[in-house]
This record gives structure tokens, C-alpha cells and sequence, in this order.
């Protein structure tokens, strides 16, 4: 288990160009991306989802390659294995909570019937207590459970990495340390599971926090081991 | 109902749902990738699609004839294949898909823009491939808009007039369609025959555009308490 990147990007806005570059390496199995918002937290996850090219450098997970300038190896984002929890969650708003969670299970041109569910994907909802919502549209639950439906999606095609872009912002206070909790627990059932969460907030690096990155203006400027 | 009623509309019927079939696919198609790509050349492409909107439609069917005739650059092409569309119902299918396209690709484009790039980014780190992600996540947010912009051009190209009489002429039971048999009918002073055209033109188009208007309301699955 070992997460190893260094990834540099220009990005030229007209009204604020940016200059990504960073580079860590680590086998912690929670790093934690700090740092203020603009400094580059997302689109160091997106590079390594395969979502943005970088300009030059390399991604790599326990010594499989997804991405190396120099050898000229970009796997695309499907082929890449990395469970991506996005910041508003990016729930399919057309289909079931079931169906979300089955999402990448089924990798043909259909969506996963509303009625026949994958046994992986009845397996993640119950993790996250969603199993009795499973018929429910991602609409018609709470802000909470929208987050959990996420994560068991991210989940379900069991990736060795998982990415976690501010995944407790838009909830309050009580639901954070709840959901912190759930995903400690996670790694317990999941011991080879490496997570890269990004966040603003101290309470989730004090809490998560294996290793800790200080990110600024696009490059890490320290880190910290707990 | 006499012949001389039925038959037009059901050709008119027939025409209106070929063009509205194979604007689906190219409006759909064209609508995807103008609304993901960006530049200078988009813009001009957009504009162009859009100009049967607004040129006048006996300047299509002069288009038409000059491309598609016996002596245009694509209609000689098509003679020596053994196939003609002047004077032929597949002429008006064409004419009216021209004259209605832009109708799909308008609605497609707005409804892809709509669509939340970051379901579809969601997608593919799922492991989808770029035709799944279409397939799965893009079209079926943005059907509803493409319903709506269909049923438009279905009553667009139901209505067809210039462009078809240039293309494909005013031949009964061969290219005379509702439209075309109603000026037909006023010419030769038959106005009771002109009135139950009108009719049946007018309720088709009212009942299309209120299905039209039903799907373009926002409808999101019942919010529960």
C-alpha cells in the first residue's frame, strides 16, 4: 500500500493563472490534504483520478503505474481503479440509491435494474445504513445519507485508493464526527484500503489525519506524520 | 373520410415522422458535441446549424434542388445509384428534416449543458466508457429536453410547405401533403375540402405542442418529508 505522485499543471485563466506541483509519496493508509481553498486540493485528486492531465510527472498506486510523462503511460479514469467521493457527491439524481451504489458494478451500456440488486451493493449499504432506503432517489434523502450512498458507490468496485474531496463540508456538526467514525470503521473491515481526503477543517486532521499535507498556492509546503 | 382527406395527411403523418427520426440522430449527435466543445469553430458551427430557422424555406428547397437535383454536384452522385429524391415523398422527408432540425438540435445542446459535468466525471471514474457514460448518465438527464425539442420538430415538419413543394412538387397521392394539399385545395376553390384539411392540420399541431409543453415543465422525483 503505497500512494506515490508528483504531478505538475499550468493552468492559464486569463484572471488568475495557477501552477500546480506537487509531489509525495506515502504509505500511510489516511492522508490528509490541508490546506485553504484555491491551493490546489481538488485538482491534485482530479489528476490522480485521471479527470486532469497533468503537464509532466507520475501517479502511482502500490507500485501499479496510472500515469508517467516520462514513459508516456495515461490510463484513463475508468481504467485507473480509484473510488472518488465528490464534494456534493455527484449522485446519479435518475436513479435509485441502489442503483448509485450497484453504479460501477455493471459496466455495460445499462444502468443496474431498480429491482435485481448486485450482493456487493446490498453488502455497502448495509455498512452505511442505507439498505432501507434503497428504493429512495438521491432527492428524497437527507444531506447525510446522500454522503453515505456516495461513499458505498465508491466503494462498491472495491478500489485499492479512495479519494475524498471535502466529504464532510456541507454537513453539520454531529453528522461529521458520526461519519468520521463510520469511515475509521471502514478500514477496519478494509485494512488494504488507502484514503487521500482533502479537507479545510482541523477537527478531520486531528481526527483522520496519518499523514499530513500542508498544501499552499499549489505545492506542498510541509509535512507531518502523527 | 374521403381519400382526398386521408390520404395527405397520412402521407403528411409519414414524412413528419421520418424527418423527426432522423433529426433525433443527427440533432442529438450534433447537440453533444457542441455542447462539450468549445471554440471559435463551435460558434460558427452553431450558427450555421441554426440558419434553417430563420432563412426563408423556399431558399432551402432552392438549396435542395441545386444540391440534390439531377445536375447538382450530390444529386448526379445519387442518380447514377439509381435514386432521385426530387419529385419523391423521400424529397419531402428531406426537406421538412432540414427545415426542423434545428429544433432538435437546439433542445439537445441546451439539455446537454445542463447536464452536471461532474456526474458524468463520477461515471467514468466508475469505470465507464465514454459511450456508457452517454448512454447512462448524459442521455437520460437530458431526454426530456430532447422529448420536448422533438415533438417540436415533429409539428414543424408536419406543417412543411416551401421547401417541400420546391423539392419534391405537388403530386396527389404521391408528394401532396396536408400543407400542400390545402393550398391545392384553395386554388381549385374547393373550400370545404380546404376547411376539414386546416382541421386536421391545426388539432395535430395544438395536441403536439401541448405534449411538448407537458415535458418541458421540471418534474423531479417527489421530495418525501
Amino acid at each position: 500500500m503505497r500512494l506515490d505522485v508528483a504531478i505538475a499543471r499550468r493552468i492559464d485563466a486569463a484572471q488568475r493563472p495557477f501552477a500546480l506541483d506537487v509531489a509525495f509519496a506515502s504509505d500511510a493508509r489516511r492522508i490528509v490534504l490541508f490546506g485553504p481553498s484555491g491551493a490546489g486540493k481538488s485538482l491534485t485528486l482530479r489528476a490522480i483520478a485521471g479527470l486532469l492531465q497533468p503537464d509532466r510527472g507520475h501517479v502511482r498506486v502500490d507500485g501499479r503505474v496510472l500515469y508517467d510523462a516520462a514513459r508516456r503511460i495515461d490510463l484513463p479514469a475508468r481504467e485507473r481503479r480509484v473510488g472518488y467521493v465528490f464534494q456534493d457527491y455527484a449522485l446519479f439524481p435518475h436513479l435509485t440509491l441502489a442503483q448509485n451504489v450497484a453504479f460501477g458494478l455493471a459496466r455495460g451500456l445499462r444502468n443496474p435494474s431498480r429491482r435485481s440488486i448486485a450482493q456487493a451493493a446490498r453488502h455497502w449499504m448495509e455498512v452505511f445504513g442505507i439498505d432501507a432506503l434503497a428504493a429512495r432517489y438521491p432527492n428524497q434523502v437527507s444531506g447525510g445519507e446522500q454522503q453515505r450512498t456516495a461513499l458505498a458507490r465508491a466503494l462498491a468496485p472495491e478500489p485499492p485508493l479512495l479519494l475524498l474531496d471535502e466529504p464532510f463540508a456541507a454537513l453539520d456538526a454531529p453528522l461529521r464526527e458520526r461519519l468520521r467514525e463510520s469511515l475509521l470503521a471502514l478500514q477496519g473491515q478494509r485494512p488494504d484500503l488507502q484514503m487521500l481526503v482533502i479537507t479545510h477543517d482541523p477537527v478531520d486532521v486531528a481526527a483522520l489525519g496519518e499523514h499530513v499535507l500542508h498544501i499552499r498556492d499549489g505545492r506542498i509546503v510541509a509535512a507531518s506524520d502523527t | 373520410m374521403t381519400a382526398a382527406l386521408w390520404q395527405p395527411a397520412l402521407l403528411s403523418l409519414k414524412v413528419a415522422l421520418w424527418a423527426t427520426a432522423i433529426d433525433l440522430v443527427l440533432g442529438v449527435a450534433a447537440g453533444y458535441a457542441l455542447a462539450r466543445w468549445r471554440s471559435r469553430l463551435a460558434a460558427l458551427a452553431d450558427a450555421l446549424l441554426a440558419l434553417p430557422l430563420v432563412l426563408p424555406p423556399t431558399v432551402l428547397g432552392y438549396y435542395l434542388l441545386v444540391l440534390l437535383g439531377r445536375r447538382g454536384a450530390f444529386g448526379a452522385w445519387l442518380d447514377d445509384l439509381g435514386f432521385n429524391p426530387v419529385f419523391t415523398w423521400q424529397g419531402a422527408v428531406i426537406a421538412a428534416a432540414l427545415a426542423a432540425f434545428p429544433l432538435v438540435h437546439k433542445a439537445a445542446r441546451a439539455a446537454f449543458e445542463n447536464v452536471d459535468r461532474q456526474q458524468e466525471d463520477a461515471a467514468r471514474v466508475l469505470g465507464l466508457t465514454p459511450l456508457a457514460v452517454f448512454v447512462r448518465v448524459s442521455l437520460p438527464l437530458a431526454l426530456r429536453g430532447i422529448v420536448a425539442g422533438a415533438l417540436l420538430a415533429f409539428a414543424r415538419a408536419l406543417g412543411e410547405f416551401g421547401a417541400t413543394l420546391m423539392l419534391a412538387g405537388n403530386l396527389p397521392g404521391r408528394t401532396q401533403t396536408l400543407s400542400i394539399a390545402i393550398y391545392s385545395a384553395m386554388e381549385a376553390g374547393d373550400d370545404a375540402g380546404a376547411t376539414a384539411l386546416v382541421l386536421v392540420a391545426s388539432l395535430t399541431c395544438v395536441i403536439a405542442l401541448l405534449v411538448a409543453s407537458r415535458l418541458t415543465r421540471p418534474r423531479t422525483p417527489p421530495r418525501l418529508a
